[in-house]
Formats: structure tokens, C-alpha cells, sequence
């Protein structure tokens, strides 16, 4: 046999907070984990500053809790592959997991884990100035623009969050936002309204991301009176939220309008053997807990599944 | 081969004037990504025979992270024969860094 034929019980995508919480309960349960993951293990987590809506945590840092459940879940045995998955094949008694540099991956079950990735302002640029002014994570990149003016986009948690890590370090940091109103959590709104080097650009959208070699300035337009204006700044953090990414498991498993996979309350899809769990399925609330809760959920249907195959 | 852990001093004779190529990653430990990316680093130090994996902490080498204009962490450079030939920025997926080194 080679190595691409061996047959794990429990083939993870994604080792994000509900991948690696599903492998840690299907490796105690007895079965063989893989987790294959294309970037690195940990998930959305590890961009949030604090953690502080964990039961059993008053505070712990986004990447430090995500070490922890990675090395939690590396000790009960599971076994991590970084590869892309690209594709998902049913073939009755198991599944065959398609990678890109891997080949195929078979397993009696599979869970989808993939979660979700930021979304882009999509704008000229953007992509360009990654690592020269543009960037998607506050606590890593903030400590570089240290007494420098920097933008922060967004109105959610990530957002508010990201302008308060900032506001520390950064001269100036401006928040814009396309509404008045926010929809990250009222305690953080008002913790960062506390800091004079704090400027609110609300009912505005960015325009344009300027620059030759690197970022220079902001194109800032107000929804409301239509007016324009440069902004001149070293580093804008893009925080508008996240897009699901299960193109490669359309064809087998039923997903909603929006691209999240479609499961029971048993995180159980439309095909039998493949469970959905964390951000990247259809659900109300994605939260850190409810990402382990589907973790869970989605490890030990997998496992009953496989225990009456 | 285990990853080497770089400082000012070390840099010259161990990058600059080392045989083959030599992946770099600038880090700091209060870098979320690049501890994340640490187990990877780890698993590309001890599969490689012909690169020799190395790590930078740019709080403790603050001039090599300004001699290589390194603003966002992690950044991967390869170096051959003293000279940068490949350099990345942010979390890349293994693969990507292993076409780094082809």
C-alpha cells in the first residue's frame, strides 16, 4: 500500500477551533485523525488579541488558545498534513479527500472544518500592498506602525478590536466604518471612545488604496453628503468580515445561497459520512464556543457513523 | 536538520556565508501567525537535508529586521551565497514555501 491509501478513520479539512475540537474527541474515542490543513493550524482565532467569552478563561490571548488546542489535540494523536483540499469524492463505504500536492486522502468520515477567510475590500492595490501597508490583522502587524496614522475598516468586533490594540501604539488610528451604528459589542465601543488618538470617519466607504511602492493614502467617501477626501496614512487593517470557502465540496454536499454548507443539528450534511462544523457551516452564531460545540457534535456523529459501517 | 536560531552576531557566518540555501523566518513571540507557523518551520527543519531552516526574533535582532526592511511578520527570506533570492510575506502554506526553495 502507499501512503496515500492508507485509511484514516476521521479525515479533518480545516484545523481551525472546530477542526482541531473534533480531533481531539474522535482521537480519544479511539479513531485515527487527520487533519489537513492549507494554511496553518490554529484558524481565525489566532488574529484576536483577547479571548474573553471562553468558559473557564477571564482573558487568554487568540493565539495562545489556539497552541493550546493544537497541542492538545497533536498529543491524543492526531497527525496534521498541510496540503490544499480541492476536491471531496463519496464513494460509498468511504470517502476520497483530493489534495493538491498530496494526491487522494481516503477515510471512513469526513469533516468539513474549512470555516471562513477574510473578506477583501477589493479594491486596486489591496493586494499588492500586502506587508507594505495593507493588512488583515491588527496583532500582528500593529507593533510595526508604531507612532504612526493608521486606518482600521469595519464595524464589527474584529474591527473595534483591532482599533483598540492599535490605539495603544499608533498615533492616530481612524475607524471607518459604512454605518453610524456598530455591531461589535457595546464594552469595546466604549473602551476605545476613551482614547483622545481615536477619530470615528462613520457613514464612509474607502474609495482607494494610493500608493508607488507602498501605501501613502486612503480615497475616504461619505455615503451620506457624497463628500471626498484623502486620508494619509502608513497602514489601513481591513476587518469587514468573512466569506465561507467550500467551492471544492459543491458537487456532494447541499450548500445555502451564501456558499455555507447546509447540516442537521447534528452537523450531518446531505451526503452520509461528511459532517460540516464551525464557521463554514449554515448557522445563527459563530463564536469561539460554538465552533468547539460543533467540533464535538460533528466528532462523535463521525464516530457513530463509522462504528455501524 | 534542526532549525538555528539567528542573532546579529550569528547572521553573517551563519546566513550570509553558508553553503546552499537558507530559509529565514523573521518571527517574534508575541506574533500569533508566527508562532502558528512555528510547527511548520519545525517540520521543514527536520524534513530538509538541503536547506538549512533558520529563525530570527526581530524584537531581539532589531537591526537585521531593519536591514531587511521587514514591517510585517512572518517573513520568509531565502538567501543563497549572501544574497536574498526569494522573500515572502505573512503565513504561507507549506507548500508556497517549499516552492520557495525549488
Amino acid at each position: 500500500m502507499t501512503e496515500k491509501q492508507i485509511m484514516t478513520d476521521v479525515l479533518i479539512v480545516g484545523a481551525g477551533t472546530a477542526g482541531l475540537t473534533a480531533a481531539v474527541y474522535a482521537a480519544r474515542a479511539g479513531k485515527s485523525v487527520k487533519l489537513v490543513e492549507q494554511y496553518l493550524q490554529g484558524g481565525q482565532i489566532i488574529n484576536a488579541s483577547h479571548v474573553e467569552n471562553f468558559p473557564g478563561f477571564e482573558s487568554i490571548a487568540g493565539f495562545e488558545f489556539a497552541e493550546a488546542l493544537y497541542n492538545q489535540a497533536i498529543k491524543m494523536g492526531a497527525e496534521i498534513v498541510y496540503d490544499k483540499v480541492t476536491g471531496l469524492q463519496d464513494y460509498g463505504s468511504h470517502k476520497g479527500v483530493q489534495t493538491e500536492y498530496g494526491g487522494e486522502l481516503l477515510a471512513k468520515a469526513v469533516i468539513l472544518a474549512t470555516g471562513a477567510r477574510v473578506r477583501p475590500l477589493g479594491l486596486e492595490n489591496e493586494d499588492r500592498f500586502i506587508g507594505s501597508g495593507v493588512s488583515y490583522c491588527a496583532t500582528c502587524d500593529g507593533a510595526f506602525f508604531k507612532d504612526k496614522n493608521v486606518a482600521v475598516v469595519g464595524g464589527g468586533n474584529t474591527a473595534l478590536d483591532d482599533a483598540l490594540v492599535l490605539s495603544f501604539t499608533s498615533k492616530k488610528v481612524y475607524l471607518i466604518h459604512r454605518s453610524d451604528t456598530f455591531s461589535g459589542e457595546k464594552r469595546l465601543l466604549e473602551k476605545l471612545q476613551e482614547h483622545d488618538n481615536v477619530v470615528f470617519i462613520l457613514d464612509s466607504e474607502v474609495t482607494a488604496i494610493n500608493g508607488s511602492e507602498r501605501l501613502e493614502s486612503l480615497g475616504i467617501r461619505n455615503k451620506v453628503s457624497g463628500e471626498e477626501q484623502t486620508l494619509d496614512v502608513d497602514a489601513v487593517f481591513i476587518a469587514i468580515g468573512h466569506v465561507p470557502d467550500n467551492k471544492a465540496f459543491a458537487s456532494l454536499v447541499e450548500l445555502d445561497a451564501y456558499g455555507y454548507i447546509k447540516t442537521d443539528e447534528n452537523c450531518a450534511t446531505s451526503c452520509p459520512g461528511i459532517y460540516a462544523a464551525g464557521d463554514g457551516r449554515v448557522k445563527k452564531v459563530r463564536q469561539l464556543t460554538t465552533a468547539a460545540a460543533d467540533g464535538t457534535e460533528a466528532a462523535l456523529a463521525a464516530c457513530d457513523y463509522i462504528d455501524l459501517l | 536538520m534542526a532549525v538555528v536560531h539567528i542573532t546579529n552576531e550569528t547572521f553573517e557566518k551563519e546566513v550570509m556565508q553558508a553553503e546552499g540555501k537558507v530559509l529565514v523566518d523573521f518571527w517574534a513571540s508575541w506574533c500569533g501567525p508566527c508562532r502558528m507557523l512555528g510547527p511548520v518551520i519545525d517540520q521543514l527543519g527536520s524534513e530538509l537535508t538541503d536547506v538549512k531552516v533558520c529563525k530570527i526574533d526581530v524584537d531581539a535582532n532589531q537591526d537585521l529586521a531593519a536591514k531587511y526592511k521587514v514591517e510585517t511578520i512572518p517573513t520568509l527570506v531565502v538567501f543563497e551565497g549572501g544574497k536574498e533570492v526569494k522573500r515572502s510575506v505573512g503565513v504561507q502554506p507549506k507548500p508556497a514555501i517549499l516552492a520557495m526553495l525549488k
